[in-house]
C-alpha cells in the first residue's frame, strides 16, 4: 500500500478521482440546501456528458495520437438509439432498468459503429483521418435526419423518405420523425447518474492508459515504426482506443438524450461543430491530460452561460476568450513569459526553496 | 439531355468549390495548418464587394480590388495575431483550435456589423450565358464561365509562381523543412505571411465568385462552402494545387448527381461517402504525394 | 503551472460573471413589474428569426410601458440567446428562472420550444410561443401558440391549391433538416391526395447544402410541375426565385408564412417575386391601422421592414397583456399563480393583432384564417 501511494501515477489518478468526488459532494450539498441556481442545476447533466465526451476523445487524440473530428457522431448514435428504445418501452418496465438497458444499447451500438468505422479508417493518418472521421460524423447526422420509424398494432414501420410512407394505421405512433427527431424521451438522467458515469469513464480510461495495452497504444503514438518492429499489433491497439472512446461517447449520448424532452440531429448539437467543440476541450485542457479535459469541458461549457449578461456580444467575447486562452496556454512566447514571471518561481525564490 | 444539364450544374458548383479549395490548399501546403477561418474570410470578401459596388455604387472591378485588399489585410492580421505566436507550439492542434476561434470571431463580428438578415447579392459578372439546344435546355451561365476561367488562371498562376519564382522556391523550401529553409537564409516568417496574403486574396476572389454564382449573403455564407472546399482539397490531395481544382470540380459533380439521381435528402451523405471511398483506396487523395516513411 | 492556468481562467470567469450581473441589474427598478422572459436564437445562423422576435417584443413592451402598463405595473423583458439549440434553450430558460421570470414568451424555434415545454410544464410556468409552429410545442395545457401550427399550414395550403384549381402537377422543395419545413411538407403531402393534384417532385435540401437549388428546380421543371410549393423561409426562397429565373423556369411559386419577408431582402430584385402566392397571417404592407402603426414603429427603431417573426413577437406580448388584465393578475404573484390565472384567462382573450384576429382555445392553438396574398408590383395584394 505504501508503495502504491508513492507511485506517482497512482497519486495523480487519485487526485483526479478526488477532484471529481469533491466537486460532486460540494455541488450536491449546495443543491440539497436549495442554494444552487436553476441554471446550474440544469447544466449538471450536460456537464457530465461533456466531461465524458472530452475524456473519451482525449483517449483518441491524446493517448492514441489520432485526430478525430467525428466524435459527435458516436454521441448521436448513442443518443438516438437509446432514446428510441426508452420511448418504445416506456411504461413496460421500471425506470431504473429501462435506463440501464438504454445505456447498454446506446453504448454498445456506438461501439459497434466505432469498430465498423475504425477498421477501414484507422489506416489513414493525420489530417486525412480527421477529414474521414468528420465525414462519418456528417453521414450519421444526415442519415438520422431522414429516418422515420413508427409503430402501430402491426408492429414497427420504417421509412427513409417521409412520415406518410410509414403507412401507420390510425392510432399509430411515430417514434422518430425525420428532422423533427424524437420527442418525449423520458427524463431519466440525473446528476447522480452523470456522476457515476463520469467515474466509470475515468476508471476505464485511466486504467487503460496505465495498463500494458495503454503503453502499447502510446508507443504506437510516439513511434509507429519502432512499435511495429517490436511486435505490437498496430491495428488492434488503435482500434481498441477508438472503440473504447466510441462506447464512452455513446454513453454520454444516452445521458444527453435522456435529459432533453426533444432530440433533433442539427448541425449545432451533433454536427462537426460539436465534434470540434470536444476537440477544443481536449486541446485546451492539454492533449493527453485527462484532468485537464475535465476542467476545460466544465469551464468552456460554463463560459457562454456566464457571459449571458453581455447579450449580443456574448459569442463575440467567447471567441476572443477562446483565442486568448489558446495563445496563453500554447504559444511558445507566452510559455516563456510565464516561466519567467510565474508565481511559483517567485515564491520559491523568496523562500529560497528549490522546486522539484 | 438532362444528364448533360446536371453535369453543367455540377461543374458550376464544383468550380466554386475549386476556387475556395485553391486558397485552402495553398495555406495548408506551406504552413501545414488547416485554416478553418478561410470560409469566413470569403464571407468578409463578399461583404466588401457588396458594400463597394452595390451600396456605394462604385464599379464592380473597384469593388473586387477593394475586397482583395481588405481580405489580404485581414489574412495578414489574423496570421500575425492568432497564428504566428503559435508557431513552434508543442502540438499542431493548437493552431487548429485558434483558427476555429478566429472563425467564430469573424462570424460574430459580421453578425453585429451587417446584421443577421440575408442579402441578395448582385452578380458582378456581366457576361451573357452560352446556350445550346433549341429551347435552351443546356445553359452555361456567365458566372460559371468566369469561375472556371478564373480557377484555371489561378491554378496555372499559382503553379508557375510556386515553381518558377524565387519566392515560390522559398515557399516550397519552407513547406519541406522550416529549419533547413531558415539556414539557407530564407525568412520563414515572411514567407508564411506571404502565403497567407496570397491565400486571403484568393479568398476574396472566391467570395465574389461564390456570391455571384449563388447570390445570397449572410454572416454564415462562408462556413459551409468553406468546409466543403476543405473536403474538396483533401479529395484532390491536400497541398496539391491541381488536386484542389480537380477535387473541387469532382465534388460539385458528385453532389449534383447525388441530388439528381439518388436522393436529394441524402446528398451530403453521398458526397461524404464518396470521399471516404476515395481516401480508402488512395489514402492521400487523387493527386496527393505518397510519402514513404523512413525509419 | 497547470494550476496557475486554471486559477487564471477561473478568475476571468468570475470577472465576467460580475460584469454580467452588472449589466442585468441595471434594468431592475423599485416598483413592482411583470418580469417577462423569452429565449430565441440571436447568434448562429437562425439569428435573424430570434432577433426579429426580440425586436417585435421590445416595441410592444415599450408601447405598453409608455401607456402605463397593466394596471400600472410595467413590463420588464429579458431575452436570452438559445442558438436554436434545445440544450441551450433549457439553459436560457433556467437563467430566466434565476432572474425571477413570471411569464415566458418563447421559444422562437420549434425544436428548442418542445424541449423547453417540458420544463415550463414541470414548473407550471405560463408559456406562449410566438413562432414555434410544431404542434408538439403546445401539447401541455400551459402552452399556447401565436403562429399557425405546421399541419394546419400544410393542409390549408393544399386545400387552397385544390379549391382554386391552381395546378395539377405540383413540386415541393423543402428543407429536410428543419422540423418546420418537413412538418409542413408532411401535412401538405397528406392533404394533396384529397385535393386532386399530384406531387410530381418532392425535393429536399439540408442546412448544409442550401447554396444551390438548381438541381431541385431542374427536376421540378423536368417533371412539368406548374406550381412549386415552398414550405421554407424567405432567405432560401429568394435564392430559389433567382435561380429559377436564371434557368428560365416560371411556374407559380406558392409559399407559407416563412416566405413573408422576401420583399424585404436587401437588394433582392422584387420583380422576381412577381405573382408569388403565400398564405400568411401578416403582411407588412397591409393598410389596417395596427399593421401600419407597428411597421412604422419598427422601421423607426430598427431601420428595416419587420417580418412575420417580429409580428408574432409583438402579438405575443399583447396577448399576455390582455390575459393579465382579464385574469386580474398582480405583479407580485408567483409564476405558478400567474400561470393558473393566465391559462384560464387567455381563452377569453380576443385581440386584433398585426397577425390578424387572435383568440385561443384550451388546445393552445390560435384560431384564425390565413390570408392568401399574391405579390403584385413588389407589394402584397390580398388574393381572393
Amino acid at each position: 500500500m505504501k508503495k502504491l501511494l508513492t507511485n506517482k501515477i497512482f497519486k495523480n489518478n487519485l487526485i483526479t478521482y478526488g477532484i471529481v468526488i469533491i466537486a460532486f459532494v460540494v455541488i450536491s450539498i449546495i443543491k440539497g440546501t436549495g442554494n444552487l441556481s436553476s441554471l446550474f442545476t440544469g447544466l449538471l447533466v450536460p456537464l457530465c456528458a461533456y466531461i465524458i465526451l472530452a475524456v473519451s476523445l482525449n483517449l483518441v487524440v491524446g493517448i492514441s495520437g489520432e485526430l478525430s473530428l467525428g466524435h459527435a457522431g458516436f454521441m448521436c448514435v448513442g443518443a438516438f438509439s437509446s432514446a428510441l428504445f426508452s420511448k418504445c418501452v416506456v411504461g413496460t418496465m421500471p425506470d431504473g432498468l429501462r435506463f440501464l438497458l438504454a445505456l447498454i444499447i446506446g453504448s454498445v451500438l456506438a461501439g459497434i459503429i466505432g469498430v465498423l468505422i475504425g477498421i477501414p479508417v484507422l489506416r489513414l493518418k493525420g489530417d486525412y483521418l480527421a477529414i474521414v472521421t468528420l465525414a462519418f460524423g456528417e453521414i450519421i447526422k444526415n442519415i438520422i435526419n431522414v429516418i422515420y420509424i413508427g409503430r402501430d398494432s402491426k408492429g414497427f414501420h420504417f421509412s427513409m423518405t417521409s412520415e406518410m410512407d410509414l403507412n401507420l394505421e390510425a392510432g399509430g405512433e411515430t417514434l422518430i420523425n425525420g428532422a423533427q427527431g424524437i420527442t418525449g424521451t423520458p427524463k431519466d438522467s440525473s446528476f447522480l447518474i452523470g456522476f457515476i458515469l463520469v467515474m466509470i469513464t475515468l476508471f476505464i480510461v485511466l486504467n487503460l492508459i496505465n495498463s500494458r495495452d495503454g503503453r502499447a497504444i502510446m508507443a504506437i503514438r510516439d513511434n509507429r515504426i519502432a512499435a511495429e518492429s517490436i511486435g505490437i499489433n498496430i491495428t488492434k491497439y488503435k482500434l481498441l482506443a477508438f472503440t473504447v472512446s466510441s462506447v464512452l461517447a455513446g454513453a454520454a449520448g444516452v445521458l444527453y438524450s435522456h435529459n432533453l424532452n426533444n432530440l433533433q440531429a442539427t448541425s449545432k448539437n451533433f454536427g462537426y461543430n460539436m465534434s470540434i467543440m470536444f476537440l477544443v476541450f481536449v486541446v485546451l485542457g492539454g492533449i493527453g491530460n485527462i484532468r485537464g479535459s475535465i476542467i476545460a469541458a466544465v469551464l468552456l461549457t460554463l463560459l457562454p452561460e456566464l457571459l449571458r449578461g453581455l447579450n449580443a456580444y456574448r459569442m463575440l467575447i467567447y471567441a476572443i476568450v477562446l483565442i486568448a486562452i489558446m495563445l496563453f496556454n500554447w504559444a511558445p512566447g507566452a510559455l516563456a513569459f510565464r516561466e519567467k514571471y510565474s508565481i511559483k518561481n517567485w515564491l520559491s525564490k523568496k523562500t529560497g526553496k528549490e522546486e522539484m | 439531355m438532362s444528364f448533360l444539364s446536371y453535369l453543367i450544374k455540377g461543374i458550376s458548383l464544383g468550380s466554386v468549390y475549386a476556387i475556395i479549395a485553391l486558397g485552402y490548399t495553398m495555406v495548408y501546403g506551406i504552413a501545414k495548418m488547416l485554416n478553418f477561418a478561410h470560409g469566413d474570410v470569403i464571407m468578409v470578401g463578399a461583404y466588401s464587394v457588396f458594400i463597394m459596388s452595390t451600396s456605394l455604387g462604385l464599379s464592380p472591378i473597384f469593388g473586387v480590388l477593394t475586397s482583395i485588399v481588405v481580405c489580404t489585410a485581414l489574412g495578414l492580421t489574423i496570421e500575425r495575431v492568432a497564428y504566428k505566436p503559435l508557431r513552434g507550439a508543442a502540438s499542431p492542434l493548437a493552431v487548429l483550435i485558434t483558427a476555429i476561434g478566429v472563425s467564430y470571431l469573424l462570424q460574430n463580428i459580421a453578425l453585429l456589423v451587417f446584421g443577421a438578415n440575408t442579402i441578395s447579392f448582385t452578380s458582378v459578372i456581366n457576361i451573357s450565358p452560352i446556350t445550346f439546344g433549341s429551347n435552351g435546355e443546356l445553359t452555361i451561365s456567365g458566372e460559371t464561365i468566369v469561375t472556371i476561367i478564373a480557377g484555371i488562371i489561378v491554378m496555372v498562376g499559382l503553379t508557375l509562381f510556386v515553381n518558377k519564382t524565387k519566392m515560390g522556391h522559398a515557399m516550397r523550401a519552407v513547406s519541406e523543412d522550416k529549419g533547413a529553409a531558415s539556414l539557407m537564409g530564407i525568412n520563414v516568417n515572411a514567407t508564411i505571411a506571404l502565403t497567407f496574403a496570397i491565400g486571403s486574396a484568393l479568398a476574396a476572389i472566391a467570395g465574389v465568385l461564390l456570391c455571384s454564382a449563388y447570390p445570397t449573403l449572410n454572416p454564415y455564407t462562408g462556413a459551409m462552402p468553406g468546409i466543403k472546399a476543405f473536403v474538396a482539397a483533401v479529395f484532390g490531395g491536400i497541398g496539391s494545387i491541381p488536386g484542389a481544382m480537380i477535387g473541387g470540380v469532382l465534388l460539385g459533380i458528385i453532389e449534383v448527381f447525388g441530388k439528381a439521381y439518388i436522393s436529394s435528402q441524402m446528398a451530403d451523405a453521398i458526397v461524404f461517402a464518396v470521399l471516404i471511398i476515395v481516401l480508402l483506396v488512395k489514402p492521400t487523395g487523387i493527386l496527393g504525394k505518397n510519402i514513404q516513411e523512413k525509419v | 503551472m497547470k494550476k496557475l492556468v486554471s486559477l487564471l481562467m477561473a478568475l476571468t470567469m468570475v470577472a465576467v460573471m460580475v460584469a454580467g450581473c452588472g449589466s442585468s441589474a441595471g434594468t431592475a427598478s423599485g416598483e413592482a413589474t411583470y418580469k417577462i422572459g423569452a429565449t430565441g436564437p440571436i447568434s448562429g445562423d437562425a439569428a435573424l428569426y430570434g432577433i426579429a422576435v426580440k425586436n417585435g417584443m421590445e416595441i410592444a413592451i415599450n408601447e405598453i410601458n409608455e401607456a402605463g402598463g397593466v394596471n400600472g405595473a410595467k413590463f420588464e423583458l429579458n431575452f436570452q440567446d438559445d442558438e436554436c439549440d434545445a440544450e441551450k434553450a433549457v439553459n436560457g430558460y433556467n437563467t430566466l428562472k434565476d432572474w425571477g421570470m413570471q411569464v415566458f414568451i418563447g421559444t422562437v424555434t420549434s425544436g428548442a420550444c418542445i424541449a423547453v415545454a417540458a420544463n415550463t410544464y414541470e414548473d407550471n410556468m405560463f408559456q406562449i410561443t410566438p413562432s414555434g409552429s410544431d404542434p408538439k410545442c403546445i401539447e401541455n395545457p400551459n402552452a399556447f401558440q401565436v403562429c399557425f401550427a405546421d399541419p394546419s399550414q400544410g393542409k390549408k395550403s393544399a386545400e387552397y391549391i385544390g379549391n382554386k384549381d391552381l395546378a395539377k402537377k405540383v413540386a415541393v422543395i423543402y428543407d429536410s433538416s428543419s422540423s418546420y419545413s418537413s412538418g409542413i411538407y408532411a401535412s401538405f403531402a397528406a392533404e394533396a391526395a384529397n385535393q386532386g393534384f399530384d406531387i410530381v417532385a418532392a425535393e429536399a435540401f439540408t442546412s448544409d447544402s442550401k447554396s444551390d437549388f438548381s438541381v431541385q428546380l431542374q427536376k421540378a421543371s423536368d417533371e412539368g410541375a406548374e406550381l412549386v410549393f415552398l414550405p421554407i423561409y424567405y432567405s432560401e426562397a429568394s435564392l430559389i426565385l433567382t435561380q429559377a429565373n436564371q434557368m428560365g423556369y416560371d411556374p407559380i411559386f406558392f409559399g407559407v408564412d416563412g416566405m413573408d419577408g422576401i420583399l424585404g431582402v436587401t437588394n433582392f430584385d422584387t420583380s422576381l417575386a412577381e405573382d408569388v402566392m403565400l398564405l400568411t397571417p401578416f403582411a407588412a404592407d397591409s393598410t389596417d391601422e395596427a399593421t401600419v402603426h407597428f411597421v412604422n414603429a419598427y422601421k423607426e427603431k430598427y431601420g428595416e421592414v419587420p417580418m412575420q417573426f417580429a409580428a408574432d413577437g409583438y402579438d405575443a406580448v399583447y396577448a399576455v397583456k390582455e390575459a393579465l388584465e382579464k385574469g386580474g393578475c398582480e405583479p407580485t404573484m408567483s409564476a405558478s399563480e400567474l400561470c393558473d390565472k393566465l391559462v384560464a384567462a387567455i381563452t377569453q382573450v380576443k385581440i386584433t393583432g398585426v397577425t390578424g384576429e387572435l383568440s385561443w382555445d384550451a388546445s393552445g392553438e390560435s384560431n384564425r384564417d390565413p390570408k392568401a396574398v399574391i405579390i403584385k408590383n413588389g407589394a402584397y395584394v390580398l388574393f381572393e
